[in-house]
Parts: C-alpha cells; structure tokens; sequence
C-alpha cells in the first residue's frame, strides 16, 4: 500500500457523500452494503472495486448474468474461465470501455461511468469519464501502443494531456519526461525509449504498454490476456514484470490463461463460466480443492498433469 | 528404400567450378525492343517541325501564359484547402452516430458526384438567374441583415471556386472516412483508456495513422484537381488553359500552345510527386521498421561508397 496518497478531490457526486447514507441505503441498499469504504474515508483506501450484479448483453446473448465481486484495495485478482465466459467483458466494464446494461461498479465508493440523481443513474458525460479512467490503468491482449509514437512518446502522451488542471498529478513537460523514462526502466527498456513499437519484440511492446498503463500511477491495473498475444519464450518477461507490480501496493485485476502465474501471484482467483463467477477463493482452495465440478472439470483440462503436483 | 541402397556412385566434387547465373536471352531481346520504340519516339519529337518548340519556347514565359498559371495554382490551392476541409467535416458527419448527419453527409457525396463539374460550374455561375438577390437574416420572416445581388456576389473566380470546392470536398470525403475507419479500434480504445481527451485523440492518435491510407489518394486528388481547374475556361475565367486558347485563337499555332499548357501542368503535378513523397514518409514513422533511404540519401550513400573503392582501388 503506498502511504502518501493524497486524498482525490471528487468533482461528481459521489453517490453515497451527495445523497447521504440514509437516501442511499433508502434507493441503493447493495451500494451502502457492498461499498464499506464509502462511509468512512475514501483517502484511507486506494483501489477498492466492488462489481455489483453487472449484466451485459450483446445482442441476444447475454455475456455477463448478473456478476457480483468485490476486490480489495492493493490485492491480486485473477479471473480465469473458458473463452466467452465473460471475462473480458467484465474487466471493460471496470473502467466503462463497455457499458453495463445493470448493475453498477464502484472504486473506492465512487460510482463508474454514472452519478446519482434523485433515484437514477445518469451516464456521467465523456469528459468525466475519461477523467475517471485516469485512476485505471489497462493493459490489452494486442498491446495497442501508439504505433506512429516512439515508446516514450507512448509513456508520456497521458500525463501530458490527460489530467485536469490543478489534479495533484500533473508535471511540467521535462518532469513527464524523466518519469516515463524511469517507468522505461523499471521495465528494463531504458534503452528502447526511442525506438517505435514495430522495432521492438512483443514482449518488449507489452511491457511497454504497461509502462504507460503505468504513468498516470493509476489505483488500479487491469490486465486482459497480457500474454496471450506472445510466442511462449516471451511470456515470462512480461509475466515478471506484472509480478513485481503485484508487491507494489496498486490493486491489479488480470484476466489470464497462465495458471501457473495465476497460482504465484494471485490473492484471489475468479473462475467464471457462461457470464457468471461459478467460485472464488484462495488459488489454493480454486486450483487443488475446487468446490464446484464444473471449476474441476475446467482445471483438468487446461492444468498439464505433470504441473499439478 | 533405393535411396539409401544407392551409395555406389561416390559424391563428385565441384568445389573448383564457377558459378554462372542463368541467362535471359528473352529480357535481352525486350529491352532492345523497347530501346527502339522509346528512341523512336524522341527523335520524332526532335525532329518533326510541326511540333514548332521554337514556337513553345517562345510562349513557355510569356507573361500572359505565367500569369494564366498563378490563376490555376490559385484556384487549385484555395479549392483543394477548402475542399479537403469541408470533406473532413462531411467525414466526420458521415462517421457521427445522429442519422440526420449522416445522411445530409451522404447525400451531398451524392449529389456532388453523380452531376457532372462542367453542369455544376454553369449552374453556380448562373446562380443569379435562379436566385435574383441572396441575403441573410431570419428564416421564414422578413428580416435582413444583409443583402445583394448575386450576380455581383458569384464572379466567375467565386463560381469557380464555388464549383470546385465542393465538388471536391464531395471526394475528398469519402478519402478521408477511409483513412479514418482504416485505424485500428484498439487505438481508440487505448486513448480512451489512458483518459486522452477526444479532441487530442482525433488529431494526435487517429489522424496520423489515417494519413497514411488518406495520402496517396489524397495526391490523387489534388493532381486530378490541378488538371481539373482546366474546366473553368467554360467560365471564360482566364487560368492557363483559357489563356492558351486565347492566344492560339489568334495566331493558330493550336500543338504547340497545347504543348506549352501541357508542359506546365506536367511541372506542377512533378512538384506535387515529390512533395508527396516527403510527405508519405514523414507519416511512414513508425510503420515500417526501417525508413526507405530518399533518393538524396541514396546518390549520397553511392557517392560516399564508391569514392571509398575508388579511393582504395590504386593500392
């Protein structure tokens, strides 16, 4: 946990602060209950998401039924299940990419994508939200760097134009600069910061990618399928990478089919199937005392044998 | 199973022959073909008086032809700028999610290029028998601010302008909603992630990246447009097309004051080759892993390479 956070000053309603607890437990009982950061201080915790009976459909199929999660401030949250189980989807919605149809998330309290007014929920505008996603840090499966930018340009283009005048966050033009080669850095490509991203291998763009999810020193991370798009012998580079995240204190949410990573790293692992969260738990009770037969019958397919000791 | 019952015949050696590359007797034979054609075509250029290029050179600077000239950079600068603008604005229209945008956006594209550009040039410079005065004020009352007669307000530059302009934005746009659905969404999605705020989005990630579908046919256009100002002569409008044939009408040397309009449109669209060059690279960065050297840095790296082996060779 990082200690010298310095409290957000929200500028939207937040929806338990601006209605006040008795009209919010009144309209939003699951809110108040399911959102314990909110009453006290919302600077005490850094990154606490609380997913409330999100639903999602895309035409005529309903990708997520009703998913409900709640993750701690500075865990590690891995959600694995079989593709179109949702998961994807569900790690879009956390920071609004993809709309819910019901249902609402918080972070630390705050409403995503939405404000309270009177008993609804109004779509905050554009420029609210992007502001909002500045506290949420992604990583794509296809890296989607900014192939016209050096890496350091990719590193440096959101704090340079992201933030709001008078966010605590915002540097001079040289300061962004030293940053985003010290995140290069931390990523071991100090030395690539001028290179384009098609002059660099996947994993190296990959980490690149995470260098700039980075730069915003957002509260939270979400990983989709980081190392999906990688040849085998790259994984680990970039798999290391998200490890030493993990020690860091910043909640990191990850979609993932490395189950051997996801045993290391995670605090918690999420198995979901068909648009639902079949169990969660320790990776110890998820990858060797499954509950559910259908988590048991997925784990036996996707763990080798040799590696299930 | 002969194959490895065979090893009766012992491996020859040719470690001490050379190696002779295939012969192509046909390319040869081609080229020669071709050789003669194009040294056929020059000598008849050179050599049949009735091209008169003493006539063309005489004509090439003539005051009047240059000043013909400036009329058609004018004309191709003011309506290519403002067309492509107004084709950004159509593109966005037609890429914005209202359906009265996008169709007001598509019909424009549709009517601009369905009617022919010498039909369009007439009616904008007929304009004032359609539309005796045009003024400005409120809509369905009888306020004005401001009014005039159009014949005063279309010359023939406006009506050419007029004219082009929009029959230009009209393709201008449909180059540009190409360019800008041929970026990738996860660029999109990443800026949108990263909180960049729409406008930067536009400008700093999808409209480079667009620029590289955007330009060669952009290019296209704008050298199509250069040759295309040619069509104001049915306005009487005096560009270099129009002034060529004022001048031929009088001294009926028709070839050879073709031939100097001819010469210069083919200048103008050479200046544009080359700074389409420069500019398709510049936008190039990052797409491709190393940038083609430009031919400058070419001769150089020639020069530099063989004054080495030259320089080395005595020894």
């Amino acid at each position: 946990m990082s200690t010298t956070v310095t409290p957000k000053q929200p500028t939207t309603a937040e929806p338990a602060s601006a209605a006040g607890p008795a009209a919010a437990s009144a309209t939003f009982p699951a809110a108040a209950a399911s959102a314990p950061a909110a009453p006290g201080a919302p600077a005490a915790s850094r990154g606490q998401v609380d997913i409330s009976t999100v639903r999602k459909s895309f035409g005529a199929t309903e990708v997520l039924k009703g998913v409900s999660l709640s993750v701690p401030p500075g865990g590690v949250t891995v959600i694995v299940g079989p593709s179109g189980s949702g998961k994807s989807t569900l790690l879009r919605t956390i920071n609004h990419l993809e709309k819910v149809d019901g249902g609402y998330i918080t972070i630390d309290g705050r409403l995503v994508g939405y404000q309270v007014r009177g008993t609804k929920l109004h779509e905050l505008r554009e420029k609210d939200i992007l502001q909002q996603r500045t506290d949420i840090g992604m990583v794509f499966q296809n890296f989607n760097l900014f192939p016209h930018l050096t890496a350091l340009e990719n590193v440096a283009e959101a704090p340079l134009v992201a933030l709001r005048p008078g966010d605590p966050r915002r540097r001079t033009t040289a300061e962004v600069r030293a940053r985003a080669l010290e995140l290069l850095d931390r990523v071991s490509l100090k030395d690539r910061a001028d290179a384009y991203p098609r002059q660099l291998s996947g994993g190296q763009q990959q980490r690149v990618a995470i260098a700039r999810a980075l730069a915003l020193d957002p509260k939270i991370l979400l990983f989709d399928e980081p190392t999906s798009a990688l040849d085998p012998e790259l994984v680990n580079e970039v798999l290391d990478v998200i490890r030493e995240l993990a020690t860091s204190g910043t909640t990191l949410i990850i979609v993932t089919h490395e189950m051997g990573f996801a045993r290391d790293v995670a605090d918690t692992v999420v198995f979901m199937d068909q648009g639902q969260i079949v169990e969660s738990g320790t990776p110890q009770d998820i990858f060797t005392n499954p509950r559910e037969e259908r988590t048991r019958s997925f784990f036996s397919k996707v763990i080798e044998p040799a590696f299930n000791i | 199973m002969s194959t490895i019952t065979a090893p009766a015949v012992p491996a020859a050696d040719y470690s001490d022959y050379t190696l002779v590359p295939a012969r192509h007797p046909w390319r040869w034979v081609g080229t020669v073909v071709v050789a003669l054609g194009v040294a056929a075509v020059a000598w008849s250029l050179a050599t049949n008086p009735r091209w008169e290029w003493g006539v063309v050179a005489q004509w090439f600077t003539a005051q009047s032809v240059v000043s013909g000239l400036v009329e058609t950079l004018k004309l191709t600068a003011i309506s290519g700028v403002l067309g492509f603008v107004l084709g950004f604005i159509l593109a966005l229209m037609r890429l914005s999610a209202s359906p009265l945008l996008v169709s007001v956006s598509w019909t424009f594209s549709w009517i601009f290029r369905s009617t022919p550009l010498l039909v369009q040039m007439l009616l904008w410079y007929n304009l004032g028998y359609l539309y005796e005065k045009i003024s400005l004020g409120i809509p369905f009352t009888d306020v004005r601010f401001f009014e005039v007669q159009t014949t005063t307000l279309i010359s023939q530059f406006a009506a050419a302008v007029l004219g082009l302009t929009l029959n230009q934005a009209a393709y201008s746009a449909e180059i540009i909603r190409g360019g800008i659905l041929s970026v990738d969404q996860g660029q999109l999605e990443a800026a949108a992630a990263l909180g960049i705020p729409a406008w930067r989005r536009s400008t700093r990630i999808v409209l480079p990246q667009a620029m590289r579908a955007i330009l060669p046919n952009a290019f296209n256009e704008i050298i199509g447009l250069v040759k295309g100002t040619s069509i104001v002569y049915v306005l009487a409008y005096s560009e270099l097309f129009y002034t060529v044939q004022v001048i031929y009408n009088r001294t009926q040397q028709v070839l050879p004051l073709l031939l100097v309009a001819t010469l210069w449109y083919v200048v103008i669209t050479s200046v544009l080759s080359v700074f389409q060059y420069y500019i398709e690279r510049h936008y190039a960065k990052g797409a491709l892993r190393t940038l083609p050297l430009t031919p400058l840095q070419k001769a150089r790296k020639f020069f530099a390479t063989h004054a080495v082996t030259n320089a080395r060779s005595p020894r």
